[in-house]
């Protein structure tokens, strides 16, 4: 049935993706080309590479807006990309047309976060499992797949029997090397034996029995010394469509029998495993799972990742787990890529990216995760400050400087980190011209103080520096202060730079290639590695 | 951050690890077109002063609707059927007692059997409560510092009068023509040059950085956690005996849980504030909780310490709650989930039995019969309502597979 798992032939890895690229235009309207307002790129995937493996699982996590899910649907081509390239398989996804199209649509399918709206509430569930049978035109049948019978007697000879077998038994039946085989096996009975109960597989006539294995029907008739055994699927291809579907949904853990039933007549879990059983439904290889289990309580959740592990193993599935929960990416990946602001930070197998994160968010994201365990409330967490960025103008450099605790000052300062990361902040600021400084004037005024450039200075750094700041930062700040309160902005920001620049944040990173355990971070770099590297191998924060 | 000015000079509220609230025998039902849903049945609850109480569950076990029954925000076709809910205060038990004398017993006082402006004037400067979602919780049309100046103006005039019982966003201050005069006569601002200050300093209070430039912007300028801060200043406006928050984590990214979860511990510790954490997660529990219920069909169905329920738990709904997470320190493995989905709490399908019978691995023929609460191990507060916190498993009283099966398909086909 599937038509792409026989022919796989190199252990190339089934899905490659290589700078896969997603803006997302806005002010992009004729109105907006006529007033000749530039488009702003919202850049949710920004050049993300990753390969999985046929028969594994690749965790894909991060926050919110972090471009995890539109990645995984520009992947499936759900999305038009605008730069990069996938291939699945060997083929180039974003060059694929009709009909390899439409064999790629089979082979990779979706299964989407939320159960309540993606199944249609006027379609009977059943017919919801069946409609990407009938799209796809299920069950195929290659006119060059030969079709023949193995079969073995019973007290008959083997040449009284005569085995004729339809052409199109590879609808059900897998073909091996480009042949369709069924196994028929014809018995002698002691005596005449009562045909009242008609079974698919069995038929007598006389005294002779002939059985198929495979689930097809058998016919068998005798004339004189001659039994004529007759092989056929027998049935439409519309009662197999119904027999899969009931079949699907018997496998995904529920009853047949409410193939009629609507979707609201189910609870969130059983709805997922109506969503389960229509990706399934063409066997594809290659699953892209959004948030299964997002939506489900914690009870439901842990069906649904046994039945996903289940189901890998049997019909030998390929994942992609996008996921926001660590312990379910954990539970269940072999490798795991982690995802900020559009691109990949650390991507390893899932055991050493849990065990020996590399990437300072990574660390930050595993310490987070509150435990399930009495001993949670004694454990210390050093929380990230502040929120993501904004994908419309992402950091220079490393888009986690503006929130890392880690940040790489230059060689030549000697400035502990929470200083530095004041510092940083108010460079930012500066930067961005993102202080109210009318605002903090008009505070003043209706307090009753003067508004001058001293005291302007005060309540800046009133506001703004909550650590302890050595002599020399005090003086660089303080002097950048008195700069903006002239409404010098530019000097402010080139004096602060000209000291206070970092590695983090005018190169970006590049993922490490250290075996199969990646992180982009320049904490990695070569010439840094030897200070930041403890014995084990792991990374040291500079403290 | 600036230290909190505790103005718990405010008399009346009990010492820390007496009982601040005592819920007995709560029921709440919704009447709808389906039939009578049976959303929290005969709870008993008692949390201590200063204490962060967690109950935990799936949703649809009822604990948001204990939360809005404290809270008096049910609504129609929503009711509050039976029970009390105690809330001790001795200044409020004064105060009430003139007319009410039947609602005060010692200390408290029964906030079933009072006046509805009474109940609502607690709301906000007693009590108070935090969403899930901070998006809904706010006015969009209005400045979140406007907002939280408006809490503070409650909160002022509480303490201005504390012995009114009077519902306090009921005065003229607050009404439509003063709204209106508001916009046209400058003089008639709605709210004070202090109490925006005072709005300031609790987004400060909260970590928002540079909150006077914040208070002016509007809900959307804000982030989903910046947005949830600003709804625990709200909170913290009313200076609260009680804060009651739902599920106040849950639409956050884990980074920006941390932050909060800890901003709420910090501000707990600091001004030993009561706090009714609800919510699903048990990793959120873990961290926060001194003592929890596990809510299972309306119903608390463990409860204890969280190291009586975390580390010995007795029921076997816990077990599996607990079995259902995957656990971040080791991979792989297989899940032990409960089988079956939450049950109906539809009143003509529960039948008199332990709800978690027909999920249950454990089973027995004396589960049909509903089992009362027996002590478990550890703690003395270590209570489930499970037949095994009393006697061993027992292989021979075990239910038949399949036993709940028929019935169950009996009503549909």
């Amino acid at each position: 049935m599937s038509d792409s798992g026989g022919h796989r032939t190199s252990d190339a890895p089934l899905v490659e993706v290589r700078g896969l690229q997603k803006y997302f235009y806005e002010q992009d309207s004729l109105v907006d080309a006529l007033l000749r307002t530039d488009p702003v790129a919202v850049k949710a995937v920004d050049g993300v590479s990753f390969d999985i493996s046929a028969g594994e699982t690749l965790g894909l996590v991060g926050e919110s807006g972090c471009g995890k899910s539109t990645c995984g649907e520009t992947l499936l081509r759900l999305q038009e990309p605008t730069g990069g390239t996938v291939h699945f398989d060997g083929e180039n996804v974003f060059e694929m047309q009709n009909s390899d199209l439409k064999s790629f649509r089979r082979n990779a399918q979706f299964i989407f976060q939320d159960p309540f709206s993606s199944l249609d509430p006027r379609i009977p569930i059943g017919r919801s499992v069946r409609e990407p049978l009938e799209t796809h035109d299920w069950p195929w049948t290659e006119p060059d797949v030969e079709t023949e019978a193995t079969v073995r007697t019973d007290g008959v000879p083997r040449d009284r029997v005569a085995v004729s077998v339809a052409a199109d038994i590879d609808k059900v039946v897998t073909p091996e090397n480009g042949v369709a085989t069924a196994t028929v096996t014809v018995r002698q009975l002691a005596s005449a034996a009562d045909s009242g109960e008609e079974e698919r597989g069995r038929d007598t006539s006389d005294t002779i029995e002939a059985t198929v294995e495979e689930d097809l029907t058998i016919g068998v008739q005798t004339d004189g010394d001659r039994i004529d055994v007759d092989v056929s699927v027998g049935r439409s291809n519309k009662q197999l469509r119904k027999e899969r579907a009931a079949m699907l949904l018997e496998r995904v853990g529920l009853s047949a029998d409410q193939r009629d039933r609507y979707p609201h007549e189910f609870s969130g879990g059983q709805r997922q495993r109506v969503g389960i059983a229509r990706a399934l439904a063409l066997n594809p290889d290659f699953l892209v799972l959004d948030e299964p289990t997002s939506a489900l309580d914690v009870s439901v959740q842990a069906q649904i990742l046994n039945l996903l592990s289940e189901l890998q193993a049997e019909f030998d599935l390929t994942y992609l787990l996008i996921s926001h929960d660590l312990s379910v990416i954990r539970h269940i990946s072999d490798r795991v890529a982690v995802m900020y602001l559009g691109e990949i930070v650390e991507i390893a197998p899932s055991e050493k990216l849990f065990r020996n994160p590399a990437h300072p968010y990574t660390q930050a994201l595993l310490e987070s995760v509150p435990r399930v365990s009495t001993a949670e409330q004694d454990r210390n967490i050093e929380t990230l400050s502040g929120d993501v960025p904004s994908p419309r103008n992402p950091p220079s450099g490393c888009r986690f400087r503006t929130r890392c605790p880690k940040v790489i000052p230059p060689p030549a300062l000697d400035i502990e980190q929470p200083a530095y990361r004041t510092v940083m902040d108010i460079r930012e600021r500066i930067e961005n011209r993102s202080l109210d400084l009318d605002g903090i004037r008009e505070q003043l005024a209706n307090e009753g103080k003067s508004t001058g450039t001293d005291e302007l200075v005060r309540e800046l750094e009133e506001r703004l520096i909550d650590t302890d700041l050595d002599r020399r930062e005090a003086e660089n700040v303080e002097t950048a202060f008195r700069a903006i309160a002239n409404d010098e902005w530019d000097r402010a920001a080139e004096l602060l730079r000209a000291e206070y620049e970092s590695i983090c944040e005018t190169v970006s990173p590049e993922l490490q290639d250290a075996n199969d355990h990646q992180a982009a971070c320049h904490l990695l770099d070569d010439r840094s590695v030897a200070e930041h590297r403890d014995r084990d191998g792991t990374v040291d924060s500079r403290e | 951050m600036p230290s909190i000015p505790t103005s718990r000079g405010r008399s009346g509220v009990p010492e820390m690890g007496e009982d601040i609230l005592r819920i007995d025998g709560l029921s709440t039902r919704f009447f709808t077109a389906e039939g009578q849903v049976n959303a929290v049945s005969d709870l008993d609850l008692t949390v201590e002063s200063g204490e962060v109480f967690g109950i935990v569950g799936e949703s649809g076990s009822g604990k948001s609707v204990t939360a809005e029954s404290i809270m008096d925000l049910i609504e129609s076709p929503g009711e509050i059927t039976d029970g009390s809910v105690e809330y001790r205060n001795s200044e409020f038990a004064d105060a009430i007692s003139e007319n009410h004398p039947g609602a005060v017993d010692d200390d408290f006082v029964d906030l079933r059997q009072i006046p509805k402006d009474a109940r609502r004037s607690l709301r906000g400067s007693e009590f108070t409560m935090i969403f899930q979602d901070p998006e809904s919780s706010f006015n969009p049309s209005l400045t979140v510092g406007e907002q939280l100046a408006e809490a503070v103006e409650v909160q002022r005039r509480a303490t201005a009068n504390p012995r009114s019982t009077k519902a306090r966003t009921r005065s003229v201050e607050y009404s439509f023509g003063s709204l209106i005069a508001s916009t046209v006569l400058d003089s008639q601002k709605f709210i004070k040059p202090a109490s925006k200050a005072r709005a300031v300093e609790l987004l400060e209070q909260v970590g928002i950085p540079d909150p006077a430039k914040r208070a002016d912007e509007y809900p959307h300028e804000y982030s989903g956690g910046m947005l949830q801060r600003a709804m625990i200043a709200q909170a913290l406006a009313g200076e609260p005996d009680i804060l009651i928050a739902d599920e106040p984590t849950t639409a956050l990214d884990v980074t920006i849980q941390a932050q909060i979860l800890n901003l709420l511990k910090d501000l707990q510790e600091e001004i030993g504030m009561t706090i009714l954490l609800i919510t699903h997660n048990l990793g959120v529990i873990a961290r926060m909780c001194d003592r929890v219920g596990v809510m299972y069909a309306g119903e608390i169905v463990e409860r204890g310490t969280l190291e009586d329920v975390f580390d010995s738990p007795t029921h076997p709904y816990t077990q599996g709650l607990l079995g259902s997470v995957p656990d971040l320190e080791n991979v792989g493995g297989t899940l032990q989930p409960i089988e079956g989905s939450v049950p109906s709490l539809l009143d003509h399908e529960m039948e008199s039995r332990c709800y978690f019978a027909d999920r249950c691995p454990k089973a027995m023929e004396e589960c049909l019969e509903k089992p009362p609460e027996f002590a478990g191990p550890g703690s003395p507060d270590h209570r489930a309502l499970c037949y095994l916190a009393d006697h061993e498993y027992d292989p021979e009283q075990a239910l038949p597979p399949g036993y709940f099966e028929d019935e169950e398909v009996a009503p549909d086909e």
